[in-house]
């Protein structure tokens, strides 16, 4: 378009663009952790799977849940802001921050009991345990823990989306950053889908 | 008469309008001045190794002084003067002009893409007075020492993690801006080829900077935590760790060298006056390098213990990837070939560049053949070959792009007489202080070593004179484009003759860089 308008401009395809560059960008960050897990697992491959036996299956399981639910919420979110409804999209993108907050409130059960037991990063006790084991426990924290990272920021935009969507900025008219940050939302989600069968469901 | 963008007012008053602007021809400028501050602090420290190496047995300082000043000059030239160099400051100003555009898709995340810049450089400089001191690991950061040091490593680490984070967003904000603010009539075959090396380079910015930031992220990780990945007594794999690192670190030398061969293939067909030969070659081989070259990382692990086959498949793609390199070349000399010439200065240092690089680039095959890496590898070889395709390369590339565009950034022209003088004892220097180090290498003197023995005296002494020749052109240079700064004479809006789309405003231009929207109805280079 020849347009040279004094306004800010808008281009909602661009926008969308833009943002699923940056999620490609995330996806190779963590490609990077699963591919030092495929190659840990490979020669480990009796290790890993005993090692998972210490996780929580319920935990995880729940965890899945609350996170494919809010994938839901989020995207129920945008579909109310695009017909108009502000107030019903406030309160999914309100829900969308409870269930996040609870993973990460899991999470940190989670974490505390595996501490407790000895298995974290230079423990005694791991040490003590077989290389798999070590390697498992290590790519365990590192991978939860930068996607934890992530949920806990999305979190923190969808608080900020709110505060936008409560004044107006976001609207019927212009709802694109709530599209983006549903798009972000969604690939901590799918990276939670394969984190938990590679650490939950390999026994 | 326009007002420039210098003189329309910023949303903040003074230095506030540009430290918080939005046009990307001030962020530019902000990349410019900042990456050349870095730059001469790189050769800083590259002049005062050479001091240690004039002569065999030399003790200026100590081995432990040498060993973070060569880590801080590979860290400071690759990740804060030739990875940004050209797309964030050339890149930045003119790709925008090039297609017509008003600005970048994202300006507010372009000044964001520099204020990490910023940050992740000065956390980086912190690094050196903080904690066990500078790091000393090599730019390389290889396991196990990177973990075991003392050194501040954690700090600088995360610095370039912050610069690769500013990259990769400039990367993004780039490939939306050419798939979505071309100009009507822009078709992609009417693109300059400066954008579409910036198009290539941007791919290669995406896609590759994530893998350098979780291997980054790991290394620190590993430093607070030992988590074991790459420690063999926790069952982790030293090799893996290089594996990740050159995963990134080689699509990183093309993402420095792309653009220098985009601005060389934009001043071509200005100064010989013709169009460039092979216009569909030269785009498709820039995509082709950007591609091929995820492929061929492993040449840079050849003695590190893989496999056989491994080493055989790496270096059969190594030699693919010279092939669109070498199309270029041929490419370029095609186009001078019968050209109306005009050797000013952009053509003086772009055919430099082609000479310079095609010594690097052949010196690479060398390399990439298995045999002769085995003799070459960790010596003095290695460091020649990159200086060639790095400094004789890019950052020839990126000079010529500089006194090319000086008119149209700052409205002025510098002094044509100096600029070549500055050539000159660019040139000579340059080839005593890196052809030695090929005669070096092959005799067997190893890189990142504060000592030598007595044997290689002599090329040494030729070595460390050639940095003060060399040194010597760079100041007569920059004081050139400096003084024209101020005292040059106006330029003209399009005093080369130029037919991409950034000669066809003012110079330098207004803060819209058009007054109207501009209609494209014929490629970039019809002289004819």
């Amino acid at each position: 378009m020849a347009e040279l308008s004094h306004t800010e401009h808008r281009d909602y395809t661009g926008a969308k663009l833009g943002m699923w560059l940056f999620l490609f960008t995330e996806i190779l960050l963590f490609g990077g952790m699963f591919l030092l897990y495929s190659i840990y697992r490979t020669v480990h491959t009796q290790e890993f799977h005993e090692a998972a036996k210490e996780m929580s299956l319920v935990l995880g399981a729940v965890n899945t849940v609350i996170l494919l639910t809010s994938s839901m919420t989020m995207a129920l979110s945008i579909s109310a802001v695009k017909q108009g409804f502000r107030t019903r999209s406030l309160v999914y993108q309100a829900a969308t921050v409870i269930l996040g907050l609870v993973f990460l409130g899991n999470k940190f059960f989670e974490w505390r009991s595996h501490i407790q037991h000895g298995y974290y990063p230079n423990a005694p006790e791991l040490l003590a345990m077989s290389h798999g084991k070590i390697l498992y426990f290590g790519l365990y924290y590192v991978m939860t823990g930068i996607h934890g990272l992530h949920v806990l920021i999305g979190v923190g935009i969808i608080c900020f989306t709110f505060i936008l969507t409560l004044r107006g900025i976001i609207s019927s008219a212009d709802f694109i950053k709530l599209e983006n940050t549903g798009l972000f939302w969604h690939l901590v989600d799918v990276i939670w889908i394969y984190l938990f069968p590679l650490f939950y469901l390999i026994t | 008469m326009e007002t420039s963008f210098y003189n329309t007012p910023g949303r903040f008053p003074g230095i506030f309008g540009w430290i918080f602007t939005t046009d990307h021809k001030r962020i530019g400028i902000l990349y410019l001045i900042s990456t050349l501050a870095f730059f001469f602090v790189g050769v800083s420290l590259g002049l005062t190794m050479r001091l240690e190496l004039i002569r065999s047995g030399m003790h200026l300082y100590s081995a432990q002084t040498y060993n973070a000043i060569f880590t801080l000059h590979g860290v400071i030239m690759i990740f804060l003067f030739i990875i940004p160099g050209i797309p964030s400051s050339l890149g930045n100003f003119i790709m925008p002009l090039q297609i017509g555009a008003r600005d970048v898709a994202f300006p507010k995340i372009n000044i964001l893409s520099w204020w990490l810049f910023i940050v992740g450089g000065a956390i980086a400089v912190t690094s050196l007075f903080t904690g066990g001191g500078p790091p000393d690991t090599g730019w390389t950061f290889y396991v196990p020492y990177s973990i075991r040091t003392g050194t501040n490593v954690s700090l600088a680490v995360f610095g370039v993690f912050l610069i690769g984070l500013s990259s990769t967003f400039t990367g993004m904000n780039f490939l939306t801006t050419i798939h979505r603010l071309r100009t009507e009539g822009m078709t992609w075959r009417r693109m300059s080829l400066f954008t579409w090396a910036i198009y290539a380079t941007s791919w290669v910015q995406l896609l590759a900077t994530p893998v350098i930031a979780i291997t980054l992220l790991l290394i620190i990780i590993e430093r607070f935590f030992g988590v074991g990945f790459f420690d063999p007594a926790k069952g982790g794999d030293p090799i893996l760790f290089e594996h990740m690192f050159w995963i990134y670190s080689h699509p990183a030398v093309y993402i420095m060298i792309l653009p220098a061969m985009g601005v060389v293939t934009d001043i071509i067909p200005v100064f010989a006056r013709k169009n460039i030969f092979g216009y569909t070659a030269i785009a498709a081989s820039s995509l082709a390098i950007a591609f091929v070259g995820y492929l061929v990382w492993g040449h840079h692990m050849f003695t590190s213990g893989m496999s056989d086959t491994a080493r055989v498949i790496f270096s059969f793609l190594t030699f693919i990837v010279a092939v669109p390199s070498g199309i270029k070349v041929f490419n370029w000399i095609a186009s001078l070939y019968k050209g109306s010439i005009t050797m000013a200065a952009p053509l003086l240092y772009t055919m430099g560049f082609i000479f310079l690089f095609s010594i690097g680039g052949l010196t690479g095959l060398v390399q990439g053949a298995l045999a002769t890496n085995v003799h070459v590898h960790g010596t003095y070889f290695i460091v020649a070959h990159f200086h060639y395709v790095m400094f004789g390369g890019a950052a020839m590339g990126f000079f010529a792009g500089l006194h090319y565009w000086f008119p149209k950034m700052f409205g002025k022209m510098y002094e044509e007489h100096l600029a070549k003088l500055a050539w000159g004892f660019l040139f000579i220097g340059f080839n005593m202080l890196y052809f030695s180090m090929f005669v070096l290498g092959w005799e067997g003197m190893p890189r990142r070593y504060y000592d030598y023995l007595p044997k290689f005296n002599a090329p040494n002494l030729v070595s460390t004179i050639g940095s003060w020749i060399l040194a010597m052109g760079l100041f007569i240079m920059f004081y050139n484009l400096i003084h024209s700064l101020f005292t040059g004479e106006k330029s003209g809006d399009n005093p080369w003759g130029g037919a991409t789309l950034e000669w066809q405003t003012s110079s330098p231009p207004p803060t819209e860089n058009f007054e109207e929207s501009p209609v494209v109805t014929k490629g970039p280079y019809s002289y004819r």
